[in-house]
């Protein structure tokens, strides 16, 4: 009998594994019965007129994730008379949504809210107004002055309806990365046009196969590409409505590309932080389109490139098009809270992280949103040698030319591409015929989120 | 015995003292935990209950929430993919549990038997999710120590692996490593309660290993079967930690919302809307209520032997 009430006790420790998660649904709802007082706890009218709540001063708790960590840091060093709690989170890293999961707790529990968080995530004002958490900005809380600092275009995924609710950190304009020596010995130039990459991309295989001019297999290949090529498949049109077409002229030209590129194997359908990238095409990159922060975070870091090969270059252009454009793969925004009782020192700190030329231009390891911070940024990255051309031109041509038709919605682009459209790209299917599942899949998670769709 | 009585009458104020309270010790250790069992399993699903039948002002809203959850163009197919993976899950367990628990049975080594049994129950002993993060390393080609099994199979990269149509079955392979060794040792228990004489008497009549185990000792561990069956039912249509993570390990190709537990943390947590989510919390603790009363009512479970 030992064994048989035991052992039962064992296998329903895995039972009760999968329970506990269905009880996160039940732990929440005791947390609403417990403290709902019919007023509802979502907490609402962050939107209409900011009212703060009673300042009372005293401590300010910092969210932020591990690589924003020092940041906050370095500023409780040089601001000792600030009390803070730095708490460290995933920040919402692969949407694992953690903010939102726990304000929607802290508003029914009402405490417990951070003072200022930073999000890798850019759509975080969607849900943050409506959930009341997020305090306006640019109502005198950052005078006009600092805020005409950003770069332009880099706050529109924290302004709702003309209304500031966050700062953006660090911007994610995309270029052209390439191996500088190879393209030199095999005599291949830049391209500058999306003809000449297909061009050089059919060359390559030929040429020098095994040899890559991008990757296809990320979640945010949408973005790197199909936003640069101006495809309507996420244009924001209001709060809580989108227009979404996937089968564009700008949306086939370029999915046809992705096609025939990875038709070709010069093209991955892997993801560049997947350990089989790592392993088997790192040392293989000729070329890959890519935001800002892959020269440090994904050649230098990751792949560990040797310095002096990497360069950056314009991202090429459909020929004729007389609008350059770009695409834009993340890029994070720091939030203040609407319930902070201390915004004197919130916003200082906030000021001061999204801004200052010690953090910013010296530590950050992405190209600042605050454009002043950029310049020293990039002034930094040039005498560190590790980039075989000097990658300041590309990069701050980039920054403003980010596509402004593809927007911020709830949803999550990246997951409803990873879902979609990877699986069957790893099965062998075409990205052209699957751009009508992928704009159903988009229609029916915008809907899901409340979105009005039209097409 | 009768003269009994008026002796007795004086005694029986001790002895009402200890009838009065009988077992209390035990009591006392049942009581502690009555009490979690009520806070953290009772209220919350009474608070389930009633958050799927009111709305966000707290109004009643009969069914509406599991209209809502229904018409959700996820629904069908996390029911689907729930119940395609228990097909898989249940069927596996109940062959490879009962085939394993028989064969260690017959072994006549005690050395290898316990061993083997340890064995077994390792993997049990692994937090959830750290059992889950074992298969995502044993599931990519390129960090696999089985990488040369993988790639014999066909499979190249983790993509490939992780594709939607794989899916059943991975989260069979660990949901099985993972729970299927209590059950065993569980079984194992069932069978050592068979008494010796009444397999000895099959022998003797000339019943093989494989009549014995179908006729006599497999009809013999059905209330242990129903019961492995219930439970792992129960847990299985709460699939939630092996999708969540292989959607964070695979970049979301495997889907945040897979099965119907995802669903709903997704209508918590992503639309804001616990009432959609408790509804769906609720469909899965009745059907899981239905399913164990038919499989009870069938069985005999509770009929004294």
């Amino acid at each position: 009998m030992t064994v048989q009430v035991r052992a039962p006790g064992a296998r329903g420790s895995s039972g009760r594994r999968r329970r506990y998660a269905g009880l996160v649904v039940g732990v929440a709802a005791v947390l609403a019965a417990v403290t709902a007082c019919g007023n509802g706890g979502s907490g609402s009218g962050a939107q209409g007129g900011f009212q703060p709540v009673q300042q009372t001063g005293g401590k300010i708790t910092v969210w932020v994730d591990s690589t924003r960590l020092p940041a906050a840091q370095l500023y409780q060093k040089q601001h000792p008379s600030v009390q803070m709690d730095i708490v460290t989170y995933d920040g919402d890293a692969n949407g694992s949504n953690y903010l939102q999961t726990k304000v929607s707790l802290f508003n029914r529990t009402r405490s417990g809210w951070p003072d200022v968080v930073f999000s890798s995530q850019n759509n975080e004002a969607t849900w943050a107004v409506q959930a009341g958490f997020t305090a306006p900005l640019n109502k005198g809380q950052i005078p006009e002055a600092t805020l005409s600092g950003w770069t332009a275009g880099a706050n529109d995924p924290c302004t709702v309806e003309g209304t500031l609710y966050c700062l953006r950190n660090d911007l994610a304009q995309t270029v052209l990365w390439y191996n500088a020596p190879l393209m030199q010995s095999w005599g291949y130039q830049v391209p500058k046009t999306w003809e000449e990459y297909q061009a050089l991309g059919q060359r390559v295989a030929t040429e020098h196969p095994g040899y890559l001019v991008g990757t296809a297999g990320d979640n945010f290949t949408p973005e790197i590409y199909l936003w640069a090529s101006k495809c309507g498949a996420n244009e924001i049109t209001g709060p809580k409505s989108v227009k979404v077409t996937t089968t564009s002229p700008n949306c086939t030209r370029m999915a046809s590309l992705l096609d025939t590129l990875v038709k070709n194997r010069t093209m991955s359908t892997s993801s560049v932080f997947s350990s089989d990238f790592a392993k088997n095409a790192a040392d293989k990159i000729l070329m890959m389109p890519g935001p800002s922060w892959f020269g440090g975070s994904v050649f230098q870091e990751s792949f560990k490139t040797p310095a002096g090969q990497v360069a950056a270059a314009p991202l090429p252009q459909w020929a004729g098009d007389p609008s350059p454009s770009v695409g834009n793969v993340g890029g994070g925004t720091w939030l203040l809270s609407a319930h902070s009782a201390n915004l004197k020192d919130a916003t200082d700190f906030l000021t001061w992280v999204t801004t200052s030329d010690e953090y910013q231009g010296k530590v950050s390891p992405g190209y600042p949103a605050y454009a002043a911070a950029a310049k020293t940024w990039l002034a930094k990255q040039s005498s560190s040698k590790y980039y075989a051309n000097d990658i300041a031109a590309p990069l701050q041509a980039a920054a403003p030319q980010v596509w402004p038709g593809w927007g911020y919605g709830q949803f999550s682009q990246e997951a409803i591409w990873a879902s979609t459209v990877t699986p069957g790209l790893t099965a062998g299917k075409t990205i052209v015929s699957m751009l009508p599942e992928w704009q159903t899949a988009i229609t029916n998670y915008a809907r899901s989120n409340g979105y009005e769709v039209s097409q | 015995m009768t003269t009994a009585t008026p002796a007795t009458r004086p005694a029986r104020t001790p002895s009402r003292r200890r009838v009065f309270w009988p077992g209390r010790a035990g009591h006392l250790f049942v009581a502690a935990y009555v009490v979690l069992l009520i806070a953290f399993g009772v209220v919350p699903t009474v608070y389930a209950v009633y958050f799927a039948f009111t709305d966000a002002g707290d109004n009643f809203a009969g069914f509406s929430n599991f209209a809502e959850a229904a018409n959700d163009f996820r629904y069908f197919s996390a029911v689907g993919h729930v119940a395609l993976y228990l097909v898989f899950w249940l069927v596996s367990l109940v062959v490879f549990v009962v085939g394993l628990a028989l064969l260690l049975h017959r072994l006549t080594s005690s050395g290898t038997s316990k061993a083997l049994r340890f064995l077994y129950y390792i993997p049990g002993a692994l937090a959830g999710a750290a059992s889950v993060m074992v298969w995502l390393f044993m599931l990519d080609p390129s960090v696999s120590p089985v990488s040369a099994l993988l790639r014999a199979a066909g499979f190249d990269t983790f993509g490939e692996v992780v594709a939607p149509d794989h899916l059943p079955v991975l989260f069979t392979l660990i949901a099985f490593w993972t729970g299927a060794g209590g059950w065993i040792v569980v079984m194992y228990g069932a069978l050592n309660n068979i008494s010796p004489d009444l397999l000895e008497a099959a022998r003797i009549d000339g019943a093989g290993v494989w009549q014995t185990a179908w006729r006599i000792q497999i009809p013999l561990l059905r209330k242990w079967i129903v019961y492995m069956v219930i439970l792992a039912f129960a847990g299985g249509t709460q699939l939630f930690v092996e999708p969540q993570l292989l959607s964070q390990a695979s970049v979301g190709v495997a889907g945040r919302d897979y099965s119907l537990n995802q669903l709903s943390y997704d209508f918590a947590f992503q639309n804001n809307n616990v009432n959609t989510a408790a509804a769906i919390s609720v469909e899965l603790l009745v059907v899981g209520l239905v399913v164990a009363g038919v499989f009870v009512a069938r069985s005999g479970f509770f009929d004294a032997d």
